[in-house]
């Protein structure tokens, strides 16, 4: 499928790309931030933001005000580069991600045939920014904050990508467009059409647990863990900086629940098989059955966060490597059996 | 630094890496030697909730040592009780443990009316039970939602200050005061119940006792809390008694001592006090107390509201109250523990001393004993269930 930034000006589809991909980058994350302010507050009794507006509509907008004006702190004995540097490592692979994922029939920037594994590859980039910030702040909590999450990634991008490898298996493609399709014309034993959400159940849990860990969300996010390391690596940080890995922290989430929507969930289509309308019609209506497949992911990070305590460190390793992981190769080699058989 | 970096006679030594002075030392299997770290819990950290330092030394994440460091918030109760009154001594003491503070009053008001040798109303008793059952659920409220913010549950807070505003409000409307109560005098209480205040406490008496069971289901069915209270940080029966622990702390080990049951005071010999005990000692059980303990006290509290007689609140006495001369030990069973008051009078009309016996400083002092070899985690959920008040510690 052809994205819809196909120009003959090759610079002007370029730079139409870079800003629908910057506004989406910019908005999404921020009403998904304004969804965790309202739904967490409901869950615990309260009411949330009510006052930037009605109903606190602004209020991430006020607190990123609030965070340009703040003094930027750099600690005396920080490596004020790396210090300086790892926010920004951490943000930049959210947005370029962004750039594969498709929100709707053509609307995306780019379809990259190895989609899948670059999505992936990419999006554990940022945990080089939690490691930098950690090491470089100069702060104990922060260095244990920094090699948690280094712990955590190599414990939990192993099943997230086992459980995509099964779905790409499946769908026979590692193009996120490519597996969308490909879902939209899957029958479960040639009978009924489905999301693959049915037949790749552990997968998805999986997945999204995967993504939990990685994310560094209740009830894995040791590396931040408030009432062990404060803050973790983001302790030393201040203002912008600060606001920083917080978005970079959304953006994520919106990243992964992308992630696992275009796997699992059927893409853009409201349930596969079911045709859209053609035309720009069909993008709005693909574009907001995305959105909403993401919210529902949005929505499941905040319940856990409004459920369940944390984890230890060393439960969530010995959930990874002796649970997840097996599971995950587990569930490999069934979909392969049932993909040889059926 | 270097010294500890130094091989040990007979080990194998490995030169470190060109360019590097450090030696690696190498210790059985292949197991390379670490530098332990030391680091600050406190004075300023969200584990401690207030200002209690513990000074740590990590081997990774295992704890080697800790050593609380107390003192941050000593603001000399017993030698400013020494220049007060004993009426201004009541607004005094509810100040030290701000979450037990009626209690705290009840135990100086009964040291100094045991010395007087008055002989207090049986209303004002009743009522003191009263206030006092309240205000245990208030304060164990408020460790039920902390101990869950501790643990990384950010929701129990919120719904067990829910129930701390409604019976608050209630101790407001007869006491006049949200924290510091102030509601005790020597020989009675300040002023009778408002009109409607039984009516009130029974109601809520239901819907604490039902929002306690929700929170035992919330809990209890949690599998992740399971998994970071159960067996961490057991204690012994005999360390404890050793340290001097009491209260929920001590009930966890399962031993039921109580001075409401063991040396009833006020009208507890009239009313059933059921102390519930724990089996393990380990956080689960100590957090588990204190939901036992709510519905235990609302038993309490339903016994009492049935039984107040009418009659005076306070006896009457002379301007300048002055105990006579000679000492008295006076226990209460505070919602942290054994509350204790040394009063030592001369005969004037302040105490020549005021010793406390406080429940935190003594829940505090095994910190050492029970954070030895324990993880960074586990050492937050341990805090977390040895109930103590920063201000209760350092008084």
């Amino acid at each position: 499928m052809e994205t819809l930034f196909t120009l003959d000006n090759v610079w002007l589809a370029l730079l139409l790309k870079v800003i629908a991909v910057l506004i989406i980058f910019l908005t999404v994350p921020l009403v998904m931030g304004y969804m965790e302010h309202k739904v967490l507050a409901h869950m615990q009794a309260r009411l949330g933001p009510m006052e930037a507006l009605p109903h606190g509509v602004g209020q991430l907008v006020a607190d990123g005000i609030k965070f340009l004006q703040k003094e930027n702190v750099v600690p005396a004995a920080a490596d004020k580069w790396v210090f300086g540097l790892a926010p920004g490592v951490m943000l930049i692979p959210a947005i370029v991600v962004l750039t594969v994922v498709p929100f709707g029939p053509g609307a995306f920037a780019e379809n990259l045939d190895a989609g899948i594994f670059f999505a992936l590859a990419v999006s554990s980039i940022g945990t080089i920014g939690l490691l930098m910030a950690g090491w470089a702040s100069a702060n104990k909590f922060s260095l244990m904050g920094g090699l948690r999450g280094a712990a955590q990634l190599i414990a939990y991008e192993l099943p997230m990508v086992l459980a995509a490898a099964a779905v790409v298996l499946q769908a026979e493609t590692l193009s996120l467009v490519g597996i969308v399709e490909a879902q939209a014309g899957f029958r479960l034993f040639g009978t009924i059409t489905i999301p693959y959400a049915v037949p790749h159940f552990f997968g998805l849990a999986l997945f999204f647990m995967s993504a939990v860990a990685e994310l560094n969300r209740p009830p894995f996010d040791m590396p931040i863990a408030d009432a062990e390391l404060i803050a973790g690596h983001m302790t030393e940080y201040t203002g912008i900086r600060f606001a920083f890995f917080l978005l970079s922290e959304y953006a994520g989430m919106v990243v992964f629940g992308a992630l696992a929507t275009v796997l699992f969930l059927g893409g853009w289509y409201p349930w596969p098989g079911y045709l859209l309308p053609e035309g720009f019609l069909g993008v709005v209506v693909g574009f907001g059955t995305t959105i909403g497949k993401i919210a529902a992911f949005m929505f499941l990070f905040i319940w856990l966060r409004a459920t369940f305590p944390r984890l230890r460190e060393d439960q969530l390793q010995r959930l990874s490597w002796l649970i997840l992981i097996p599971l995950a190769l587990l569930n490999i080699v069934i979909v392969a059996i049932a993909k040889v058989v059926a | 630094m270097t010294e500890t970096m130094l091989p040990k006679p007979g080990s194998n030594v490995l030169p470190g890496p060109p360019g590097e002075s450090m030696l690696v030392e190498v210790r059985g299997e292949g197991e390379l030697v670490t530098q332990d770290m030391s680091l600050n819990i406190g004075p300023q950290h969200p584990a401690t909730h207030g200002v209690l330092r513990v000074v740590i030394d990590l081997d990774g994440e295992v704890i080697e040592k800790a050593t609380p460091v107390i003192g941050y918030m000593h603001r000399g109760f017993e030698k400013l009780a020494e220049a007060r009154d004993y009426r201004q001594i009541i607004a005094l003491v509810n100040r030290h443990d701000w979450l037990s503070a009626f209690c705290n009053e009840l135990g100086v008001a009964m040291a100094v009316e045991r010395m007087m040798e008055l002989e207090v109303p049986e209303r004002a008793q009743w009522i003191r039970v009263l206030m006092a059952e309240w205000n245990r659920v208030l304060n164990h409220l408020m460790f039920v939602g902390s101990f869950g913010l501790e643990l990384g549950a950010i929701t129990p807070v919120f719904f067990a200050f829910r129930e701390r505003e409604d019976i608050q409000h209630l101790m407001e409307s007869a006491t006049g005061g949200r924290l510091h109560f102030t509601y005790n005098r020597v020989g009675g209480l300040k002023e009778d119940l408002p009109r409607g205040f039984l009516a009130a406490s029974e109601h809520m008496v239901r819907n604490v006792r039902m929002r306690n069971s929700e929170y035992r289901d919330l809990l209890q069915g949690n599998e992740i809390f399971m998994a970071r209270t159960k067996g961490v940080g057991r204690l012994d029966p005999d360390v404890a008694l050793g340290y001097g622990v009491s209260g929920p702390t001590l009930h966890a080990t399962g031993v039921p001592e109580d001075a409401r049951v063991t040396e009833p005071y006020a009208k507890y010999d009239a009313v059933k006090v059921h102390v519930p005990t724990g089996t393990n000692g380990d956080s689960y059980d100590r957090f588990m107390m204190l939901v036992d303990r709510i519905d235990a006290s609302l038993d309490i509290i339903e016994q009492v509201l049935g039984s107040i007689p009418p009659g005076p609140i306070s006896v009457k006495l002379p301007k300048v109250v002055k105990a006579p001369e000679g000492a008295i030990y006076v226990r209460t069973e505070n919602p942290l523990g054994q509350g204790g008051y040394y009063l030592v009078s001369d005969g004037r009309k302040n105490p020549w001393r005021l010793k406390m016996r406080t429940p935190s400083f003594n829940n505090i002092s095994m910190i050492p004993h029970l954070l030895q070899g324990v993880l960074l985690p586990d050492m937050i959920a341990i805090l977390g269930s040895v109930f103590f008040v920063v201000g209760d510690v350092d008084r």
